[in-house]
């Protein structure tokens, strides 16, 4: 989330496209009502089902999954040929008057530079003109024909509200009225937040979604603003954590990035990282990178990360794909390149596609460790529960480990939610049997090897046994002593920027006490301030909010400095007004920039410097149009998801998303419109939590059993009585389940063509209190988003039948 | 001082001696606004999870709602009706929680044949009092809402408390405090009529020129009232009562009928009453019990379709 | 006075199923105890409190835990109850379906107590130590890596391991994140992800 929880009661306008928050953040969505109630706010609702949060909306408009892009370009065209624009934001604070080189092109749906066998682009045009002063040239009246106004208004003409009718299935009359509700907050008194989750990001364009909204968002004038912003409702309590601190193939804990194989040393892995600033003035904060990228180096390596050794560069791996992402880990468990999969806390067997390619993955693997506080289906993949998981234990030849551990209740330290706030809690009760913290855990493991390789020796044991563990208990390193490694702290005597000297040992007070010489070490850098001199300021309660902004700057500790609300910068003109008294954030005091937020800028760069509001962006403007940093395209473009049920009306040459990674036998693994003629899509529902709340006795009661939801319409068409057990199958699946049959789902007309909707809830599988069920994943394609590898289960095609029960199951 | 947490008693079944009013008292009232309500069933979860409840893990029958009724481990429940507009031709959603609605004049307890088994304090709440429940059924009979239900375990019936041991020491009912958006609320009886005229006037401005509060005169207003969009029809919401009355049965024994009944009364009857407090209920033959269960149920049954008019 | 009264019967007739009412009529009242002392008392009145975040979606809502036992030497505790913290600037108190019902993921059934091992072809698991189960993993841990292990690429220095995959818990602290990136990235594995895609 650009801005926070609280923050949602100033919006004018809601807008909840590409999620159901109602349903799946209940307790935040309490601020969507509060908007209702106290500000006289509207709320649209975009999804193919009515959903709960639908039903509180002010205006529900259905659309088919998988086209986004086309209903938001529609949206943006309306504000274009309507003049329903933020003018001084837009011409200030994007880069809407950037001119883009000569060369780059779009036709009939790809970019310039589209190579097919390798599905993707060559990017090289997909940039600013550089002047002859070093710096992008800027149009400012926006009229170059080359500039991003212009290619903008000429990437969206194709998405008329017919366009979008044939695209979407929306009613032209409904998509009309949710573009002149959207272009109400034109006006820089009024604000729409954008409220959004999985509903965006689990398609094969998911990152364009994302795209396409901020584009709207820009042009409004949103982002930056009380009551405004791109707000990401992220999924599980510390999925923000975890992303943060990097835990992911290609990522250094803040956003840094794990080296690929052709930078063979820091400089030429620094040297690709810094980025310039591309106008005159700007900030460009990744200036900052290897002060960042040193530190980490010694929080990981100490004494062992030296100038010399160029900061123990060669003890980080290096990446010869862009990820070793989990829909690889399996491709390459499938075909026997792997041997071992170690996993805490998750459920791959059901969370990712194509549960029949799991299950074979799983089982050519040589073992397999689960660490959890609950029985999972994938520490129990090679146990047979009937049709529910039919598969013979002598023929799978996995040693697998369950390993128990505590919960929430069990252990302290921090979590981040989706508003970058770290919380921190407390233990309330002792481990049940013989339950243990992940932290201990790991570490055993990780001691254990290390005694392995100091003794046996090995492939390159330096990394590991050099590895900096000087925590008071080995086996057990405190929460605390770890908070303090992530805040940073000095390992020998360094100036702060006041030239005053910290001695060492000292906590660091934010991230810009850290050096690039060696002296600092910090485990990651935008957290860099939740654990200071003064204390954990994670443990923080103090919940005064000044000026009522929904800010409480005291309660636990955000990142990045403690800053709410992102590029709040932009909640100001040019000259350092606020754009609206009453959405006042921060503002210019002629010395200073003071408010109700840290500013998200030099706290005392005088507005007439010129240094734009977006300072982690090289240009410090905004990007309507992306340059080459996405792998698809700068600007989004429509294209069906991987199966569809209509052919892409506006790119009819185009099949799928051209820049999208598949592999050869998921790909053989797709089905066709005319054997599976109904668009299915996947999702939570507020009882459950994914597959975990299966395990808990009343939220079995609230949603016993698993379920598919359709219309009245095809229920009628195929025979099926609500209540009654239905057959749904994919190309790569069959599950059963009871139909809901309901009038929240209708059949969308897509350029001429009727789609049937089929929804499928998530909560069910064969271990836990509530019936036994499938997932859908039994059924969703393998294909990712081409910018993270998010697989697609928001839109793939399944065919139904009314059927008989399961064998167990009861009347 | 007023004072809301007091459980002073105002009236209980099946007694002429009421407690004299000495102290004046603020009634209390919880305040289910449908129009803020997102269906998630948070009410539920913390009304089992305050109770110590556990109901069965059932089946999907079809629909959303899930125990599919009241039961005596269920005393709260979402209801969801999918109602199509004729006049805006708009799908509404509407769900509506529900559960005892502490009635001003309970015809539960007027019903009630055992002496303080069901009693109202001063602060509005109707409360079960379940050690001198006999099991009769009778409050089911007088409910005009269909609310209680009887168990078949301990035969005793079962119903919403307003959580009267958190309002006891100032503590919103477990529905109330964990209502996400709001949509339930509570305080004393004004402030929510006051909130209500809020809430109606929003709604009348969004286009919902029927919305108003539901506080039936018919049991001369209740202690948990709703908030409707459309308070024209409030059978709309799954079958909520139009106009509630207590059962004219009740009403007849309340009325002229004491004579008669203290008259016929047998003489078996006050024996076993007394068989009740002494021997305890569950000495009852367990084929009359199970009779007794099910001609229960068969009333529910058709005390359910004369409550919920379609 | 043996005569026994027929439920059904009480249930039938209007008449008959006054029998109760009439005993206050006729002077048995009062046989209750105060009818304050029925309302189930207050049950948290001495238990302790401690704050902690619900560990579901990313709203992360403040709750106390409600729980047995003072924490002093001869007492265990044990949460008996879950509910919002008011004072929580972004859930104020409020909580979800199943944020209210977290006792029950506390006290689940189904939670792991014990380390389980399943060897290779087995039908069950068995119970197994600590200290088997954590010495056979780094066993295979090293020996896979060892046997895998890419220290170069060409000339190119990759000193990579991706035989071995790992996911994060999204639902774990930050602290157990950063002890697990540096266990994970220190044996310079690449194949390492997390629940953000799902």
């Amino acid at each position: 989330m650009t801005n926070l929880w609280m923050d949602i009661k100033h919006a004018d306008v809601i807008t909840v496209m590409g999620g159901n928050a109602a349903e799946a953040h209940p307790c935040g969505f309490k601020w969507v009502v509060e908007a209702k109630a106290h500000n006289n706010a509207k709320l649209i609702v975009i999804d193919p089902r009515f959903t709960r949060t639908a039903s509180v909306a002010d205006l529900y408009c259905p659309i088919r999954q998988g086209t986004d892009i086309a209903f938001l370009s529609g949206v943006a065209k309306y504000l274009l040929d309507n003049d329903k624009l933020q003018h001084r934001y837009v011409s200030a604070y994007s880069n809407a008057g950037y001119v883009v080189r000569e060369g780059y092109a779009f036709e009939e749906g790809l970019f310039a530079g589209y190579d097919a066998d390798k599905r993707d682009y060559d990017k090289t045009t997909w940039d600013y003109e550089i002047g002859p002063d070093g710096y992008a040239v800027v149009d400012e009246t926006m009229q170059h024909p080359r500039c991003v106004m212009q290619l903008l208004k000429q990437h969206v003409a194709i998405y008329t509200p017919e366009m979008v009718e044939k695209i979407c299935g929306s009613p032209r009359e409904t998509f009309l009225k949710v573009c002149e509700m959207i272009a109400t907050t034109a006006s820089p008194e009024r604000t729409m937040t954008s409220l959004y989750a999985l509903g965006w990001t689990q398609h094969s364009k998911g990152s364009q979604n994302i795209r396409a909204m901020c584009i709207v968002q820009t042009l409004l004038g949103n982002i930056g603003m009380l009551g405004g912003g791109m707000n990401a409702l992220r999924g599980h309590s510390n999925i923000q954590g975890l992303t943060d601190i990097g835990l992911m193939s290609n990522l250094i804990p803040g956003y840094l990035n794990i080296p690929i194989e052709k930078e063979p040393d820091y400089e030429s892995y620094i040297a690709k990282r810094q980025f310039k600033p591309l106008r005159p003035g700007q900030t460009s904060y990744w200036q900052n990178y290897n002060k960042f990228f040193v530190s980490f180096q010694k929080a990981m390596w100490g004494d062992h990360a030296t100038r010399e050794n160029g900061w123990a560069y060669d003890y980080l791996p290096k990446l010869d794909v862009p990820t070793y992402d989990v829909v690889r880990g399996f491709e390459l468990a499938k075909q026997g390149k792997m041997t071992g999969y170690v996993i805490q806390g998750f459920n791959p067997l059901m969370t990712f596609p194509n549960r029949t390619k799991m299950t074979e993955a799983f089982s050519r693997l040589k073992f397999v460790v689960v660490m959890d506080p609950l029985k999972t289906e994938t520490a129990r993949f090679w146990e047979n529960h009937g049709e529910y998981n039919p598969v013979e234990p002598s023929k799978i030849q996995t040693e697998v480990f369950e390993l128990p551990t505590t919960l929430f209740a069990e252990e302290e330290g921090s979590l981040s939610n989706s508003s970058r706030w770290l919380q921190w809690h407390w233990q309330a009760q002792e481990a049940p049997g013989e339950c243990r913290p992940d932290i201990e855990i790991m570490s055993e493991l990780h001691l254990r090897i290390k005694a392995l390789y100091e003794k046996e020796g090995g492939a390159f044991p330096d990394p590991i046994v050099n590895l900096k563990w000087d925590y008071a208990i080995a086996e057990s390193p405190t929460a605390v002593e770890l908070a303090r490694e992530l805040n940073g702290y000095t390992l020998s005597p360094t100036q702060d920027l006041s030239g005053q000297t910290i001695p060492a040992g000292r906590q660091v007070d934010g991230f810009a006490q850290l050096k690039d010489d060696g002296s600092t070490a910090c485990g990651c850098w935008i957290y860099s301030g939740c654990y200071t001199e003064k204390g954990n300021t994670m443990a923080r309660r103090d919940n005064t909010d000044p000026g009522n902004r929904g800010i409480a700057p005291n309660w636990a500790f955000a990142w990045p400095a403690n800053r709410r609300v992102l590029y709040n910068r932009a909640s100001c003109d040019p000259e350092g007004k606020p754009w609206s008294e009453k959405k006042k954030l921060i503002e210019w005091n002629g010395k200073q920039w003071v408010g109700f937020d840290v500013p998200d800028y030099g706290a005392t760069v005088a507005p007439d410097k010129g240094v734009g509001p977006f300072i982690l962006n090289q240009e410090g403007v905004a990007r309507l149009w992306t340059r080459g940093l996405m792998r698809d395209g700068p600007f989004p473009t429509h294209y069906e998801p991987f199966e569809s049920p209509v052919q892409n009306v506006a790119f009819p040459k185009i099949k799928g998303a051209p820049a999208a990674r598949i592999f050869k036998g998921d790909l053989a693994d797709l089905g066709t419109s005319e054997e599976f003629p109904y668009a299915a899509t996947s999702y939570r529902l507020t009882e459950h939590f994914h597959q975990w709340t299966k395990h808990a006795r009343i939220n079995a009661i609230l949603q016993p059993e698993a379920f598919v939801e359709i219309g009245e319409e095809l229920a009628k068409e195929k025979g099926i009585a609500k209540g009654g057990w239905v057959r749904v199958w994919s190309k790569r699946g069959s599950i059963k389940a009871k139909a809901v049959v309901t009038k929240r789902i209708k059949p969308l007309i897509c350029d001429g063509k009727k789609v049937h909707v089929v929804g499928i809830p998530q909560h069910w599988g064969f271990i836990g209190l509530t019936r036994k069920g499938w997932h859908p994943n039994s059924l969703t394609p393998v294909v990712g988003d081409a910018n993270t590898e998010t697989p697609e289960f928001k839109a793939w095609l399944v065919n139904i039948e009314a059927t008989t029960p399961p064998a167990d199951a009861v009347a | 001082m007023a004072d809301y947490s007091s459980l002073d008693i105002r009236q209980r079944s099946a007694s002429t001696d009421q407690p004299p009013a000495i102290r004046s008292h603020m009634e209390v009232a919880k305040l289910i606004d449908v129009s803020k309500c997102i269906g998630c069933k948070a009410c539920q979860s913390a009304c089992e999870e305050w109770n110590d409840l556990r109901d069965d893990i059932g089946v999907n029958t079809g629909v959303y709602d899930n125990p599919h009724d009241l039961t005596p481990k269920t005393w709260t429940l979402m209801r969801f009706t999918e109602y199509e507009n004729p006049e805006t031709q708009n799908l509404e959603w509407l769900i509506r929680k529900d559960g005892c609605m502490h009635c001003t004049e309970p015809g539960c307890l007027k019903a009630c044949p055992s002496p303080g088994a069901i009693v109202q304090y001063s602060n509005g709440i109707v409360d079960f009092i379940e050690e001198n429940c006999i099991g009769c059924g009778y409050c089911v009979k007088g409910c005009p809402f269909n609310i209680p239900r009887l168990s078949e375990k301990d035969h005793k019936a079962y119903k919403c408390t307003l959580c009267s041991d958190r309002v006891a020491v100032g503590q919103a009912p477990a529905c109330a405090k964990a209502c996400p958006t709001g949509s339930i609320m509570f305080g004393t009886k004004q402030a929510m009529i006051e909130q209500a005229h809020d809430r109606v006037e929003d709604l009348q401005s969004r286009g919902f020129k029927n919305a108003g509060l539901y506080d039936p005169a018919g049991v001369s207003g209740t202690h948990v009232m709703y908030v409707l969009h459309h308070n024209d029809k409030p059978s709309l919401y799954a079958g909520l009562p139009n106009d509630p009355k207590i059962s004219p049965l009740v009403a007849f024994w309340k009325g002229g009928a004491k004579v008669f009944g203290l008259a016929a009364m047998g003489f078996a009857a006050v024996a076993g009453f007394f068989h009740y407090v002494t021997a305890g209920p569950n000495e009852v033959a367990p084929e009359e019990e199970e009779e007794a269960v099910e001609l229960d149920h068969e009333k529910r049954r058709n005390g359910g379709s004369e409550a919920r008019p379609h | 006075m043996t005569v026994q009264v027929s439920r059904r019967g009480l249930l039938r007739g209007v008449g008959s199923g006054l029998a109760g009412g009439t005993l206050g009529a006729l002077g048995f009242g009062g046989l209750e105890p105060a009818m304050a002392a029925a309302v189930r008392p207050f049950k948290l009145a001495q238990m302790r409190e401690t704050r902690n975040t619900c560990p579901y979606c990313s709203v992360s809502c403040g709750v106390i835990l409600y729980s047995l036992g003072d924490r002093s030497k001869n007492a265990r505790s044990a949460v008996m109850h879950v509910e919002g913290d008011p004072d929580h600037p972004v859930n104020r108190g409020t909580l979800c379906p199943k944020g209210s019902a977290l006792l029950d993921f506390i006290q689940s059934e189904t939670r792991t107590k014990y380390p389980l091992y399943r060897a290779a072809g087995a039908a069950e698991f068995k119970r197994v130590s600590w200290d088997f189960a954590l010495d056979r993993i780094a066993r295979l841990l090293k020996d896979d890596r060892d046997r895998n292990f890419v220290a170069k690429n060409g000339d190119l220095t990759v000193n990579r391991w991706t035989t071995t995959g790992f996911l994060g818990a999204s639902a774990t602290t930050n602290e157990t994140a950063w002890i697990t990136y540096k266990a994970v990235r220190s044996m310079g594995a690449l194949v390492f992800d997390n629940q953000a895609r799902v």
